[in-house]
């Protein structure tokens, strides 16, 4: 039997790792754009300070990069090293976008943002335009390929148990792709980062005006990410709220986590604005209520209702009981797997295989369950409640205040004023951190709303784990929390030197050398 | 052979494809690291060294992670057990390949001699002892790794921290390293001149003659060696698990393959003429010349390592009957069908856009320019 120790262990450092990453990721796909729409401008109307922008957010986009493919290196091998009963039991089906993303979305980006550094002399305007665009292209399809892969883990469709290979197989590849979760996902996601790349550059032109350096500069940069601000917040809320839509359908848990909900009400019903969950009362202190909001949001109408976390976990009961004899069977077809007794037996109880799993994890031998032990995992079904609630309400509180954030900066910079509206400008320096948090929260929301599920409703985290000793873990663990404390604070120190340094004017001194001498462009090479 | 079992080969080749991939394209980058310290003598030479591999170090390293997501794909049981079993060996390999990047992309920022001397010492690092894991990894591949699956696939490693690394794996580990030397060398080569190219041109001789000599203990250190049998399995193209087929030790059984099909032995003949060739290449100034046949020179070595250990991908040594093959590891049809399809639109595109990429930024790199220009690497 697996060692919980081991398995909490590896959810460590596998949130850890992935939070990471999501640090450089949003930036990567917002801020690509961003450089294609300066360039883009630069082309059309030929004006050299465009071309000055595009390089100048260029040289942070690449700083930002490096540190986003270097833990993207460790997320690609760590499904095999820590989560090797996960990788055996979906490959057929998860590694498949894994591998996808590569052939389309890596190594087009990857091998483009070097000509798009070092390209400036060797192409013509137009083919830099060009590459510039597929780096973009390039990130966000690796966000869509790798989101195929989470949305399989949160909606598991197109997949089915066979009970020969022992695995789950892929039973439809259309299924899988366009599936409502993953097509939601990828939208919010992606648009998550336009909106962090807004924000940074918003902030820092900003930071900028307030000195009253590279203003020309900082001016044009500021309205072009305002404008892109606006759109991609009002995005980032609308498919929040279909995918709050989507998780009502397909993870009620997650929902029910995600509001509060202990138990079922009827229509209309109010939404929990403030609460402060506790699990094992299964009850909210110091709650603060909108009347009828709840029906409204998650079911688009009034007399919509969902179902408490009570209802849930006397389903996950039954499922339970149904579960077990599917794990019987199983155990059976491993030994001999043609038997048609236990053939008949498992059919009838399939879908109901992932329930039985979870019950191992309170009775290593299901046959032997008692009810308490039944519904101790009926219990356990249900995931942390407090985090995700709260998890959820940041992030959208965010969204709703860097919403105004736009409106604002959009509006001032539209009338030319926001050059001498200071607060705003000390404001949105302020706010550069704030998508980053945002990010991290509907990650939260999304991943520890899916507990105590790897793949909801099919395989438990519980199982997922590699059979590593305590000792491995913690010193892998260990090994992580120093490596990429390093790297953040070399990658925080040259982002802040850069923004200080900031764009060269032309003739003058600075990080750039400006449009007069365009052939030192950073990273330019010689000619052959 | 039905449809099946033919898919089963065809990514037993592709993955094939792109191991070598990854060999030359990463393995050349992080021999560029490797000798970095050594090839170049002042920060500029150095800078010179890395501004030539400096556009196109981030796309060939996707063939490592695409190395990854491919086994993933279509053998995900190897993916998984091999990974885990491997522990420690993976996060050697994956904490000093995560400092590659930053190495490349943070050294030149800063101008302070210590700053650039502490990435010079990292990007020796991330580029030598990856390539010494790639090569000992394949070697325990030859002794089999100690782990076995319960009931339910779950499974176990039972080998020590450092059980892999013996003596064969250590020589294996050296060979790839020797190899990536030389890939690095010469790609320094053709985009230097002067005393940065008089010290590549020299590395590449040495390391070759290395490779060579490795190449040779390898080959008869493996002749006398137990290998894997397999003596009863479901048979290729049939749906399987590992707990369902026979397999046993026999002394030489590695050299079984080549008996059967004597035109395999044109797979270490590539690799020993390769190397060779690569030699006498660098001798002649011939540098292009000389990373085509180091290039050659990898294919022969790896095709060398598939040929011999056909149909077996990671045998056990705790239980020789759990080993994985190609048969009992791969992915259902449907799904090998797919990504067959995927790597057949996209493997040529990406080998089109690379090439172009390369030829975009071909030619010598200037010291003066990359001295005048505090943007470059
Ligand atoms: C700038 C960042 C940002 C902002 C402002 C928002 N989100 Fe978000 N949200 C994300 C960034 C994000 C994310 C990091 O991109 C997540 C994590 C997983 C995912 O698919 O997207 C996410 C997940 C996520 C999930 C869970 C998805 C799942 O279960 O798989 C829901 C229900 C929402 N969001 C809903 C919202 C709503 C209603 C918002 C209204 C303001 C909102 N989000 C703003
Ligand atoms: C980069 C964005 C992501 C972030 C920030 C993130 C965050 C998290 C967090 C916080 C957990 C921990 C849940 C817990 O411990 O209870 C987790 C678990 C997990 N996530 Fe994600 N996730 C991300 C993307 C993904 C993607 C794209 C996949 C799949 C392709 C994935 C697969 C997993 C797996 C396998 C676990 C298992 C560990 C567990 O459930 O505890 N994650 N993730
Ligand atoms: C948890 C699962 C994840 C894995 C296994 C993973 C894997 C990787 C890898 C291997 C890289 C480096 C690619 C290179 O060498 O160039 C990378 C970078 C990147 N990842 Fe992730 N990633 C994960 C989560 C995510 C998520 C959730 C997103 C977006 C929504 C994302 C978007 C990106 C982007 C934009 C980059 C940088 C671009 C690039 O290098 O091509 N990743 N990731």
């Amino acid at each position: 039997m697996i060692n919980g120790t081991v398995v909490d262990l590896s959810r460590v450092q596998f949130a850890a790792t992935a939070l990471y990453h999501f640090l450089f990721v949003p930036l990567t796909l917002g801020l690509s754009f961003l450089l294609a729409a300066m360039e883009t401008v630069y082309v059309t109307t030929g004006k050299p300070i465009y071309k000055q922008m595009a390089q100048f957010w260029g040289k942070l986009f690449m700083i930002n990069f490096a540190l986003g493919v270097a833990t993207g290196l460790t997320m690609e091998f760590q499904f095999g090293t820590n989560w090797s009963f996960y990788s055996g039991f979906v490959g057929d089906i998860f590694g498949a976008p894994l591998a996808i993303e590569g052939l389309m979305a890596f190594f087009m980006e990857s091998t483009f943002v070097g000509l798009m550094v070092f390209g400036w002399e060797r192409l013509s305007k137009g083919q830099h335009l060009a590459v510039t665009w597929l780096v973009a292209f390039g990130s966000n399809l690796s966000a869509l390929w790798i989101l195929v892969a989470n949305g399989f883990m949160q909606d598991p469709v197109g997949a089915t148990f066979d009970p020969v290979t022992m695995r789950m197989q892929l039973t439809s590849f259309q299924k899988l792709i366009f599936s409502p979760d993953v097509q939601s996902k990828f939208v919010h996601t992606s648009i998550a980062g336009y909106v962090t790349a807004a924000v940074f550059v918003t902030g820092v032109s900003a930071f900028y005006l307030l000195r009253e350096r590279h203003v020309p500069l900082a001016k044009r940069s500021l309205r072009m990410a305002a404008l892109f601000g606006v759109l991609a917040t009002i995005g980032v809320i609308t498919l929040g709220d279909a995918l709050g839509f989507v998780a009502a359908r397909v993870q009620p848990t997650k929902l029910a986590a995600m509001e509060g909900l202990w138990k079922a009400q009827s229509a209309p019903m109010p939404f929990n604005l403030i609460a402060f969950p506790s699990q094992s009362a299964q009850k909210n202190y110091g709650m603060v209520q909108v009347p009828d909001l709840l029906s409204l949001l998650v079911t688009h109408s009034l007399d919509g209702t969902v179902l408490g976390i009570d209802a849930l976990e006397r389903q996950a009961q039954r499922r339970i009981e149904r579960g077990i004899p599917a794990v019987q069977a199983l155990r059976v077809l491993a030994r001999d797997p043609t038997n048609a007794a236990a053939l008949a037996r498992f059919a009838a109880h399939r879908r109901d295989l992932g329930y039985g799993f979870l019950l191992q994890r309170y009775a290593p031998n299901v046959s032997q369950a008692t009810p308490a032990q039944v519904r101790a995992a009926a219990r356990g079904a249900i995931p942390p409640v407090a985090a995700v609630f709260w998890s959820f309400r940041v992030m959208v509180g965010l969204g709703l205040l860097m919403l105004a954030f736009f409106v604002l900066a959009a509006l001032y910079s539209l009338r030319n004023t926001v050059q001498s509206k200071r607060w705003f400008l000390k404001a949105a320096v302020w706010m550069i951190p704030v998508p980053f948090l945002a990010n991290e929260c509907g990650w939260l929301v999304a991943e520890l709303g899916r507990q105590p599920w790897t793949v909801f409703d099919v395989l438990p985290t519980w199982m997922s784990a590699s059979r590593h000793s305590v000792a491995y873990m913690v010193f892998s663990l260990i090994g992580f929390f120093g490596l990429y404390s390093i790297f953040i604070v070399i990658e925080l120190y040259l982002l802040v030197r850069a923004i200080r340094l900031g764009p060269a004017e032309p003739g003058g001194h600075g990080m750039l050398a400006g449009p007069t001498v365009p052939a030192a462009a950073y990273g330019a090479k010689a000619q052959g | 052979m039905g449809l099946y079992a033919t898919l089963q080969v065809i990514w037993w080749l592709l993955l094939g494809v792109l191991l070598m991939g990854l060999a030359v394209m990463v393995g050349m980058d992080m021999g560029v690291g490797a000798i970095l310290r050594y090839v170049g003598r002042t920060d500029l030479e150095r800078r010179v060294a890395l501004n030539i591999i400096g556009p196109h170090w981030d796309g060939n390293q996707v063939w490592f992670v695409l190395g990854g997501g491919a086994i993933f794909a279509a053998f995900p049981l190897l993916y998984a057990t091999a990974f885990s079993g491997l522990y420690m060996v993976m996060l050697l390999l994956l904490w000093t390949m995560i400092m590659r990047p930053l190495g490349f992309e943070y050294r030149s920022q800063i101008e302070r001699p210590a700053w650039r001397n502490a990435w010079d010492w990292v990007l020796f690092v991330s580029g030598a002892v990856p390539m010494i894991v790639f090569g000992a990894v394949v070697g325990n591949l030859f002794r089999g790794v100690p782990f076995h699956f319960e009931w339910d696939l779950t499974s176990f490693y039972t080998g020590g921290l450092l059980g892999l690394l013996n003596p064969f794996a250590l020589l294996t580990g050296v060979l790839a390293l020797s190899l990536a030397a030389m890939m690095g060398a010469l790609r320094v080569m053709n985009g230097a001149e002067g005393a940065l190219f008089q010290r590549a041109r020299a590395v590449v001789q040495r390391a070759a003659g290395a490779a060579i000599v490795l190449f040779a203990i390898g080959g008869f250190w493996v002749h006398a060696m137990p290998g894997y049998r397999l003596v009863g399995s479901p048979g290729p193209g049939v749906p399987q698990t590992p707990l369902q087929q026979s397999v046993v030790r026999i002394p030489g059984a590695w050299l079984t393959n080549f008996g059967v099909h004597p035109l395999l032995w044109l797979a270490p003949l590539a690799g020993f003429g390769g190397m060779a060739g690569a030699w006498l290449a660098a001798r002649a100034d011939r540098s292009h010349l000389g990373w085509w046949l180091g290039a050659l020179a990898w294919i022969g070595v790896i095709g060398t390592a598939g040929a011999a250990l056909f149909p077996f991908m990671l045998p056990s040594s705790a239980d020789p009957s759990m080993s994985l093959t190609l048969w009992n590891a791969s992915s259902s049809k449907d799904t090998l069908l797919w990504m067959a399809g995927f790597a057949a639109v996209f493997v040529p595109l990406i080998l089109w856009y690379t090439s172009w990429a390369f030829w975009v930024m071909r030619g010598k790199v200037s010291a003066e320019k990359i001295a005048r220009d505090e943007h470059a690497y």
